[in-house]
Parts: structure tokens; C-alpha cells; sequence
């Protein structure tokens, strides 16, 4: 585990030191950034850990999500920008089955994990949301102790020797970077950590289940910018054993964090498409799409 | 000057007053008299019936009053332990039957708002909590002790357990539709069943609300005389620590001696204070304002020892 430092905030890496400036840049200029610094992706292919092709989302008769077709690269962070209501969190959601929470949603078109179809006859929405987890915008710690929170998802699977809860929940904690933080107090509440702690906590009480796939949505969108490095610091170091898709309205920290970029936008319609997928490095410096560049430029209202 | 906007020689428009915005205060002070002046007027028949209760209740009330059974008219001392016994079986018995299909329905009725048996839930309860209590009692009455042939705590804690049903019905819903969908969701996505979210996650998040909403259901019930008219009808010789302990020390089985308790008839507070208060002797009347005192005393204890534990609760939760 790499210790988090405010230098990190820069260009992702850890090479820099500028600190606050870096909020400063454009993401055109974090890119470049990265890319003197050697922090750039491992050239393609990766092996795609998931797929989506051709899908639509309805709720009722309203389309949100038009055939949308989506490499996800294994062990990479690929983020999905664009501007608001423009489907990014329908998206994300339909990648682990919550659409199915939604009475009315239906969707077309497949989701491939491991080239197995999760929409298909054969899933099982549990085994899926076991590999495929989820961190959501706002910070939501189960009203019980920290220890609890994280040794949920082992518990659900049946997990019950306190000794083999114990090494899940101190491994996901430190994953998580917030071992050192709560190792004396497992057994508070987990409500009453800070904000950044609790979306830590989160983080750790998703990867307790050993997910293949997490998805963050907006995760940092609630905390204050240093909780918020912490975040994306952390996500350097999960990409190592995971393959994260992050939602953000946030472009510089899309640049700063990722290595593939997804840009969506709303058709006249009002369904929401995926304009563009490439590394970021080249989403945010010579898009191919004139209203990609006009929204990584700032020209976008 | 006049109130009204004048152009300033910047050319902004500018609000007028009058100096010291006299007008203002004056209403202002008004107000603010009359709604101290109406709270007080509003507190004095609180304070007045507490105050009567506790002036003429408190001459007779003593350790004794709480700890012995009744005594023959005539006969010094003697207390109302029965009907305290007698209250308590009937909350607790009303409580085991009404809470568990209470909450069951309320979170059915916040889990699938459109359903359609939600809807009619929901239009139940309405109907329900507006039925006159002494209805209730009737329908007890009609269930259980014309079919068992005789008077019983468990038709009393039936008929106080419809009573409370709505209550808990509509505490659960709202309390659980309170919270926040992200805490299930952060549930859902982990692999967690809908029915393993709401034990473990949602029905501890809405726990406080759910608990007040408990003791309001249950301070309905322990309050309600029409009722138990019905069903417990009343009992001034059932001891039932005395039944219960003896029937233990004599070997017996406990489920059987439980059932055996609750088939007898029994006495409650409010149900005591109702038949003493009209007999002619003076030292019953005396006495059922003891008991008015008593019930006093016990629903403030619940209320007080409630609220303290959900302070300690949230309090625990918050760090």
C-alpha cells in the first residue's frame, strides 16, 4: 500500500509536487502532464473485462440510454463524463444490475462480464453484484459499527468465524487506506467518521466481498478537496487488483485519474449517448468529436 | 416621509420606511404577547388536571398502594398491585400481537406504495384507527370470549392490539419511506436480498422513529378503558406474580402457566379506575384518584425511560 500524499492531487502520480495549483490546469494541461511523466496506460489491448453492446435503458416509455457500446479495459480506471442527466449514472447503474431496482426500467442490448451475458437467463443478480460493486455518491455507512459496516458483505456469503471476518475486514480497511485511521475504534459507529473516512469505509465495505469490477459514482463529489485526493489517490492503487469505471462531472479529476475516457451527451430526444470512448490522454488533448472537444474546453454551456 | 421607492440620484430605486420602522415593532410586540399569552392559556388545563390528579391522588397513594392487593371495604391499606399486573399483561400481550404484523405491513406498504394491497392497507388503517374503541371491545367480545366462553387477558390484549395497529402500520411506513434510498441501494449492491436490506439496514436506520411510534401505540392502549369492558372485564383477586411463581416452584411447565395466566380474566388501571370511581363509598373514590396518579406516573416512567434510550441510541450512532 503507497502512503497518500498531497503531491499526489497534481497529475494523479505522485510525482509532482504542485499541490493546489494543479486545480488550476486545464484537463488538457493534466493530461500532458501525465504523459511527461511516463504516467500514461500500457498501450491497448487489454484483455475487456466488460462489454456493453448495442444497450438502451427505458423507464417506461422514456428512453435514457441509446445503443451504447462500451469497452471496459481490465484493471484500468475509465472514467464516463458529460454534462447532466445526460444517462452516466443509468449507465453505471445497468453494469451491476441496479436498474433492475427501478420498477419500470428495461433495457436492451447485452452487458458482457467476462464474456458472460449479465442480462442473460443464466445470471445471477447476486453472483454479479458480488463481482461487480458499487460506491455511491454520498457517503452511506450502515447505522453500525465500522467493523460491522465492512464485514457485511462477507457475512451475507456466509462468512461466520470471527478469526477469517476479522483478516476481511482489516485486509479491505487497508485496501481502503483507512486501517490506520480506525484500527482503534472498529466497533464505533461507522456515522460518526468523518465524510472522506465514511466514503473510505464504503470503499472497504465493497471490496470486502473481493468485487472484479468497482463502479464509483461521483464518489468524491460530497467531500472537500482533500478527502477528495485521498479518493483518487486510493483509486491509483486499487486499479492495481481491480478494474474501476468512475462517473464524474468533474473533467479535471477525469484527467487526473484515468487511463479511458468515455463522453456522452444527450440527443435532441433527450436519450443519452456515448459520443466518443478513447484514452484519456487523447480525449482531453485531440478529440475526435467537435462537441467532445467543445465540452473538454469549457465551450460547452 | 411616506413608505414607498424613490429613484436615489444614482438612478437605483430605494425602499422608503418610516424612521425607526415604529409600525413594525408595535405589531411586532403585539404578536409576539398574544402567542406567549394564548401558550399559557393553552398549558393551564395541563397543568390544572396534573395538578388535581397529584393534590387529590397523592393523600393515598404509598408503597403499600403499589405493592398490595385489594382489601375488603371497610379494611384499612390494600392497594392496587392487580391492576398494575393486569395493565402490564394486557400491554405486553397487546404488544407481541400487534407489532410483529404492524411493521411487517408498514414496510410492505413503503416497499410497494403502488401495490395494490398497499393501497388497501393504508385505507384500512384510516378506517380502522377512526372506529370507535368501544367497537373494538364489541368485536373482542364477539372473537374471543363468546367462542371461549368466558373473559380473558388475551381478548383484552387483542382488542388493545387492534387499537394499536394502525398506529404502528402507519409509524413503520413513514419511518421507513425516511430512509434514504442510497442506504438501501448501498445494500442491494453488495448481493443483500430485499428482505435481508430491510431487517438489517433499513429497520435499524428507522429505529427511533419506529420506537416512538411504539410507545405512542402502547400509551393508547394502556390508557383505554372501553375496551377491556369487553374482554378483560376486570379481576380484583388475580395475583398473577403470585400464580406465576407458585406454579413455577410447583414444577409446572412455564408455557402452560402463561397460558393458564392469560386465560384468566383481568383488572387494568384505567379499568379500576373506572369501576372505583363509581361506587358510593369515599375511600373507593379516594382510591381511583390514586390510580389516576398511578397511570400518570406509569405512562410519564415509559415515556421518560423511551426517550432516554433513544437519546443513548442516537447518541451511540453519531459517536
Amino acid at each position: 500500500m503507497t502512503e497518500t500524499t498531497l503531491g499526489g492531487l497534481a497529475a494523479g502520480g505522485r510525482s509532482s509536487s504542485e499541490g493546489d495549483a494543479s486545480t488550476l490546469l486545464t484537463p488538457a494541461e493534466i493530461v500532458r502532464e501525465r504523459t511527461l511523466a511516463n504516467d500514461r496506460p500500457i498501450i491497448t489491448p487489454e484483455p475487456a473485462k466488460v462489454e456493453v453492446k448495442g444497450l438502451s435503458v427505458f423507464y417506461g416509455s422514456f428512453r435514457a440510454l441509446a445503443q451504447v457500446d462500451l469497452t471496459v479495459p481490465e484493471k484500468r480506471i475509465t472514467a464516463i463524463i458529460g454534462p447532466s442527466g445526460c444517462g452516466k449514472s443509468t449507465l453505471l447503474r445497468s453494469l451491476n444490475r441496479m436498474n433492475d431496482l427501478t420498477p419500470t426500467a428495461r433495457i436492451e442490448g447485452t452487458v458482457l462480464l467476462d464474456d458472460e451475458d449479465i442480462y442473460g437467463p443464466q445470471a445471477d443478480v447476486v453472483d454479479i453484484r458480488r463481482r461487480v460493486g458499487m460506491v455511491f455518491q454520498r457517503p452511506n455507512p450502515f447505522p453500525k459499527s465500522i467493523y460491522d459496516n465492512v464485514a457485511y458483505g462477507p457475512r451475507l456469503y456466509g462468512i461466520r468465524r470471527r478469526s477469517e471476518l476479522d483478516d476481511m475486514v482489516e485486509f479491505s480497511l487497508k485496501q481502503a487506506a483507512l486501517w490506520d485511521d480506525v484500527k482503534d475504534k472498529l466497533h464505533q459507529s461507522g456515522m460518526a467518521l468523518s465524510g472522506g473516512q465514511q466514503q473510505r469505509m464504503c470503499i472497504a465495505r465493497a471490496l470486502a466481498v473481493e468485487p472484479e469490477v468497482v463502479l464509483m459514482d461521483e464518489p468524491a463529489s460530497a467531500l472537500d478537496p482533500v478527502a477528495t485526493m485521498r479518493i483518487e489517490d486510493l483509486m491509483q492503487d486499487l486499479k492495481q487488483a481491480y478494474t474501476i469505471v468512475i462517473v464524474t462531472h468533474n473533467m479535471q479529476q477525469a484527467a487526473r485519474v484515468s487511463d479511458f475516457t468515455g463522453m456522452m451527451m444527450m440527443r435532441d430526444d433527450r436519450a443519452g449517448e456515448l459520443i466518443e470512448f478513447d484514452e484519456t490522454e487523447k480525449i482531453f488533448t485531440r478529440p475526435k468529436d467537435q462537441r467532445t472537444e467543445d465540452y473538454v474546453t469549457g465551450r460547452f454551456g | 416621509m411616506t413608505v414607498g421607492v424613490s429613484i436615489d440620484d444614482r438612478g437605483r430605486p430605494r425602499i422608503r420606511t418610516q424612521s425607526g420602522h415604529m409600525r413594525r415593532r408595535v405589531v411586532n410586540a403585539v404578536v409576539l404577547g398574544l402567542t406567549g399569552l394564548l401558550t399559557l392559556l393553552a398549558l393551564v388545563p395541563l397543568f390544572w388536571i396534573i395538578g388535581y390528579v397529584v393534590y387529590r391522588g397523592g393523600q393515598y397513594i404509598n408503597l403499600d398502594f403499589f405493592l398490595h392487593m385489594p382489601t375488603p371495604l371497610g379494611v384499612a391499606g390494600g392497594g392496587v398491585l392487580h391492576a398494575i399486573q393486569g395493565t402490564i399483561i394486557l400491554t405486553v400481550l397487546s404488544a407481541i400481537f400487534a407489532m410483529p404484523p404492524g411493521v411487517l405491513a408498514g414496510v410492505f406498504a413503503s416497499r410497494n406504495p403502488q401495490h395494490p394491497l398497499a393501497i388497501a392497507v393504508r385505507f384500512s388503517t384510516d378506517v380502522l384507527s377512526g372506529v370507535p374503541s368501544i367497537v373494538v371491545g364489541l368485536f373482542g367480545y364477539a372473537l374471543v370470549v363468546k367462542q371461549q366462553g368466558h373473559f380473558s387477558a388475551l381478548a383484552g390484549g387483542i382488542a388493545l392490539a387492534i387499537l394499536m395497529l394502525p398506529i404502528i402500520i402507519r409509524t413503520t411506513e413513514e419511518m421507513v419511506n425516511l430512509v434514504p434510498k442510497t442506504l438501501r441501494e448501498g445494500s442491494l449492491a453488495l448481493g443483500a436480498s430485499e428482505w435481508k436490506t430491510t431487517v438489517s439496514v433499513v429497520l435499524p436506520a428507522a429505529a427511533n422513529g419506529l420506537i416512538t411510534g411504539f410507545l405512542l401505540g402502547l400509551a393508547r392502549a394502556s390508557g383505554e378503558t372501553a375496551p377491556l369492558l369487553f374482554t378483560a372485564l376486570g379481576n380484583e383477586r388475580l395475583d398473577a406474580w403470585r400464580m406465576v411463581s407458585s406454579g413455577l416452584a410447583a414444577g409446572q411447565n412455564p408455557i402452560a402457566v402463561i397460558i393458564r395466566l392469560i386465560e384468566q380474566p383481568v383488572d387494568s388501571l384505567p379499568l379500576t379506575l373506572f369501576k372505583y370511581s363509581q361506587q358510593p363509598y369515599p375511600e373507593r373514590i379516594d382510591q381511583a384518584w390514586a390510580v389516576a396518579l398511578v397511570l400518570m406516573i406509569l405512562v410519564l416512567f415509559v415515556n421518560i425511560v423511551s426517550r432516554l434510550w433513544v437519546e443513548y441510541r442516537s447518541a451511540k450512532l453519531q459517536g
